[in-house]
């Protein structure tokens, strides 16, 4: 052919086209892109809020001061017995350094102010450390001691001064600063948040009660829904005959995967509590409703599991005469484990977060000790998050985020572990 | 007995059953040599012995745990004084109450008439004869039903044969428990709303345009009657679902698109697990950072605008919630891009198509139905999602369609409903259960719908 000069209309049209959707191609692009760079800067607005915003809550501030334990208070009689020493009241001896080192306070309204420096927890510890070494009786000592939550507040910078120098607790900073200045004031490691339970006062409120409450519901979950899961899905897999019953539960099992959690919590009040008549709050029901939960995930996992173990496996040992059940403990099972592990900790990871179904079965009561076991009553992690994040005090803020970067902590753990078995058991066939 | 105690003895009890249970089976045949005699392998018949006395024991533990407490009251009650035993049942209740607490030696709710101080110490020794009685059966069972398989062993028994299908029994009753629990939450939800339809008509739930759930205390109160009407919240949660569906359908779409289309194999490795930690994060976490950071921030932008803003706009809600079902959009949708043919994408590149009009002309129209399934299962995530909306959207029922103003929904009213001590039939708890109902119903039809409409895909290429 000849190379004419004359070229085609459409090829025309197509060459004008071309810087046009060239452009659309790069916007389009470009629109992938930012979903892409949106989608990950929420992840970090959202770990950075709640880092920021918790981090803090790892530190307590805590009052330095020289108390003297007048035995006239603690033990008039000089028994040294312990039962004497419990008996006593601790309020005056935490409060007489405060009045010392403050003699121009007067006035009832003023001196409770004062008193508010120091949490409502301190004579208590006073008294613990004197029944631990009762030799200190009739000595000064300098002790430190928890501080109130809002001088917490103010040493970390969570209430701007001005607005409290502006309210009636204008005083407080001017303590404050002066205790500073002395000294005699510090942050130290906040030990109280990990051995405590929960309490109205911020600064003595601790998540101790909490995880434990979700260590007892997981444990009642991890016991149920583990054995049940691997065995229905072993039937479902390898058993169950190819026929509408079996459809039946496969459509069942998919089903309630995506029911909403508190229609759960709904079937787990019906159910456990108003029937069975077993305890409000106590995580053996919370666990036997995230078992029921996590149970579809735990089934779905275990099949997949099942289903990556090549036939030519089975077909051997059956072909060695082993029977069928024999072929699946002995050959399959061994096999599939890893996976169904993988399974059922990200089955946990989700139990572990979840908070809606246990609303429904009272969870959600203020409980301060610590249970010892599944029946009494308890509350978990994220319960307490949601019960923290509805009290109006500006320091259940952070132990809010605190207690929130500790669950995502174990959740992290958790799917680490999973990600870990699957890649060391992972094989492929 | 104690529980703990219990399970200890049945342990020992089953070591000691698989012991001579293998023992028996090969003294049967006369020791080890004539192994070859016996019909299965001699673990399988002292498995058959354990799995005997175990299984009849535990169930009839369960049963007898699960009774125990309503028989108990049922003697107690019948000990008390006539005129008490004629009270009404939630007084009676009371007195119950009073009693077990008096019996574990709480404070009571009064102080205990002598009556109550019998019916509790009665009660004490009742419950200590009960616990003894439930560990001496229990164990006598266990030990029944060992020495009954034991007895039974011989050369010629199927062992392995039973043990087996007694395993696939168990294996069964296990892939049951998805069946029963879907009955259970049907039963359960169904029997409280019937009930509750009985007080307030389905008519007037169903298209009431007004939600105050006000029981009254006195019968001249105002607003005595309470009012049913689930429009109010149906709107609401649809309101926040949309604005959640807005926010998540573009950016995980999007992505979803730039990762299997565009994305290095690098940048995929990594930024689709970042994605999908979204998904891992509790509800509860996100409920507080609406909260705390979304709302107040929306909130000071539309002053800055000259808007009135509420402080609990479903806006905040909704994006929040947005944010949290972008992974299920995207990795859903991700499956299905990946699932359209290459020969599809080479066809219109053939043609000189540009990659996006590839993606928007042949790509999106073939994974369509699949990313609508997506989006479906996406919407019922948001339906159905409890605490974000319960920490970050409000409990005033306005029937209304401005993001910027607080609404309720479903899930937050079912919540504020049950949580705290109510009586149990009263019409405000069982409106809770109607509306479980409604949520269970909208949902399942609406995963319905989606994993049909995804399956019918899928097999399309395949």
């Amino acid at each position: 052919m000849s190379d004419s000069k004359t070229v085609s209309p459409s090829f025309e049209k197509v060459q004008a086209s071309l810087a046009k959707r060239y452009a659309r191609e790069r916007r389009f692009r470009a629109m992938g892109l930012g979903a892409i760079l949106l989608g990950l800067s929420f992840v970090a607005i959202l770990f950075i809020t709640i880092i920021g915003n918790g981090y803090t809550a790892f530190e307590q501030t805590y009052l330095k001061l020289p108390i003297y334990l007048d035995p006239q208070v603690i033990d008039p009689e000089g028994t040294r017995d312990p039962e004497v020493i419990r008996q006593a009241s601790f309020r005056n001896v935490v409060r007489q350094p405060l009045r010392e080192m403050f003699p121009e306070v007067k006035g009832r309204r003023d001196k409770r102010l004062l008193y508010k420096l120091l949490s409502g927890d301190a004579p208590h510890e006073v008294k613990e450390r004197v029944l631990d070494d009762p030799s200190l009786i009739g000595k000064k000592v300098e002790l430190w001691l928890l501080a109130d939550d809002e001088v917490d507040m103010l040493v970390k910078g969570h209430i701007p001064r001005d607005t409290l120098l502006e309210g009636s607790k204008a005083k407080l900073v001017g303590w404050v600063d002066k205790l500073q200045a002395e000294g005699r004031i510090e942050k130290r490691f906040n030990a109280l948040f990990f051995t405590r339970g929960d309490s109205r006062e911020p600064e003595q409120a601790g998540i101790a009660g909490a995880v434990a409450g979700s260590f007892y519901t997981l444990l009642v979950t991890l016991l149920l829904s583990f054995p049940i899961g691997v065995a229905a899905a072993i039937y479902l897999e390898e058993f169950a005959p190819k026929n509408r019953f079996t459809d039946l539960i496969e459509v069942n099992i998919n089903n309630l995967a995506a029911v909403p959690s508190i229609v759960f919590g709904l079937l787990g009040l019906a159910v456990f509590i108003n029937w069975f008549g077993l305890p409000r709050s106590a995580p053996l029901v919370g666990g036997l409703v995230l078992t029921l939960m996590t149970l579809p995930t735990i089934i779905i996992a275990g099949r997949a599991a099942l289903k990556s173990v090549p036939p030519s496996i089975r077909e051997a040992a059956l072909g060695v005469g082993a029977s069928h059940m024999q072929t699946i403990t002995h050959h399959v099972l061994p096999l599939a484990l890893p996976g169904m592990l993988t399974g059922a900790i990200i089955g946990m990871a989700q139990a572990l977060g979840e908070t809606a179904p246990l609303l429904m079965i009272g969870m959600v009561a203020f409980i301060v000790d610590v249970p010892q076991g599944p029946l009494d009553p308890a509350t978990v992690l994220p319960v307490q998050i949601y019960l923290w994040a509805d009290s109006p005090e500006r320091a259940f803020v952070e132990r809010t985020s605190a207690a929130i970067m500790v669950l995502l902590a174990f959740l992290i753990a958790m799917n680490a572990v999973a990600i870990i078995l699957r890649r060391r058991f992972e094989r492929r066939w | 007995m104690q529980n703990s105690l219990i399970l200890i003895v049945l342990l020992l009890l089953t070591a000691l059953g698989y012991h001579f249970g293998r023992r028996r089976a090969l003294h049967s045949v006369g020791g080890a040599q004539a192994i070859r005699r016996l019909h299965s392998l001699p673990s399988y018949y002292g498995l058959y012995v354990v799995l005997w006395a175990i299984i009849p024991a535990l169930l009839v533990m369960l049963l007898w745990g699960l009774v125990q407490d309503t028989v108990l009251n049922e003697l107690i009650i019948s000990t008390l004084p006539t005129e008490m035993q004629s009270l009404p049942p939630e007084r009676l209740g009371l007195v119950v109450n009073d009693i077990h607490n008096l019996a574990i030696g709480n404070i009571t709710s009064e102080t205990p008439s002598p009556a109550i101080e019998a019916a509790a110490a009665h009660l004490r020794s009742l419950q200590a004869t009960a616990d003894l009685a439930r560990g001496l059966v229990v164990l006598a069972i266990a030990l029944a039903g060992a020495l009954f398989a034991w007895r039974a062993i011989a050369p010629a028994m199927r062992a392995r044969n039973r043990v087996e299908s007694i395993l696939k029994g168990l294996m069964v009753a296990s892939a049951m428990v998805a069946i029963l629990t879907t009955i259970g939450i049907v039963l359960s939800v169904l029997f409280e709303s019937l009930r509750f339809f009985q007080k307030v008509p389905v008519t007037d739930f169903l298209f009431g345009l007004q939600w105050s759930p006000q029981i009254a205390i006195r019968s001249d109160q105002v607003g005595a009657s309470g009012a049913f009407g689930a429009i109010p919240l149906l709107v609401g949660t649809l309101l926040i679902s949309f604005i959640a569906l807005v926010v998540a359908v573009p950016i995980g779409l999007m992505s979803a698109i730039y990762l299997a289309e565009y994305a290095g194999p690098r940048l995929r490795a990594w930024a689709k697990p970042v994605l999908e930690v979204l998904a891992g994060i509790p509800t509860v976490v996100y409920g507080f950072f609406a909260a705390l950071t979304v709302a107040p921030f929306i909130r000071e932008m539309g002053e800055s605008v000259g808007l009135d803003v509420s402080s609990e706009s479903a806006l905040a809600a909704g994006l929040v919630m947005g944010i949290m079902i972008i992974p299920f959009v995207s990795s859903l949708s991700d499956d299905v891009i990946n699932a359209v043919p290459q020969s599809l994408r080479d066809a219109a590149y053939g043609l000189g198509a540009t990659q996006s009009e590839t993606i928007r002309q042949v790509i999106l129209p073939a994974a369509l139905p699949g990313i609508m399934g997506g989006v479906l299962l996406a919407a019922s995530r948001a339906i159905g999602e409890t605490m974000i909306v319960v920490m970050a959207a409000g409990l005033s029922a306005n029937l209304t369609v401005n993001p910027l103003e607080a609404v309720t929904t479903v899930t937050v009213q079912i919540v504020t409903l049950l949580v705290g001590d109510q009586e149990f039939d009263s019409a405000k708890t069982l409106a809770a259960f109607a509306l479980g109902l409604l949520l269970f119903l909208i949902t399942l039809s609406l995963n319905i719908v989606a994993l049909r409409i995804v399956r019918r895909y899928r097999e399309q290429y395949d």
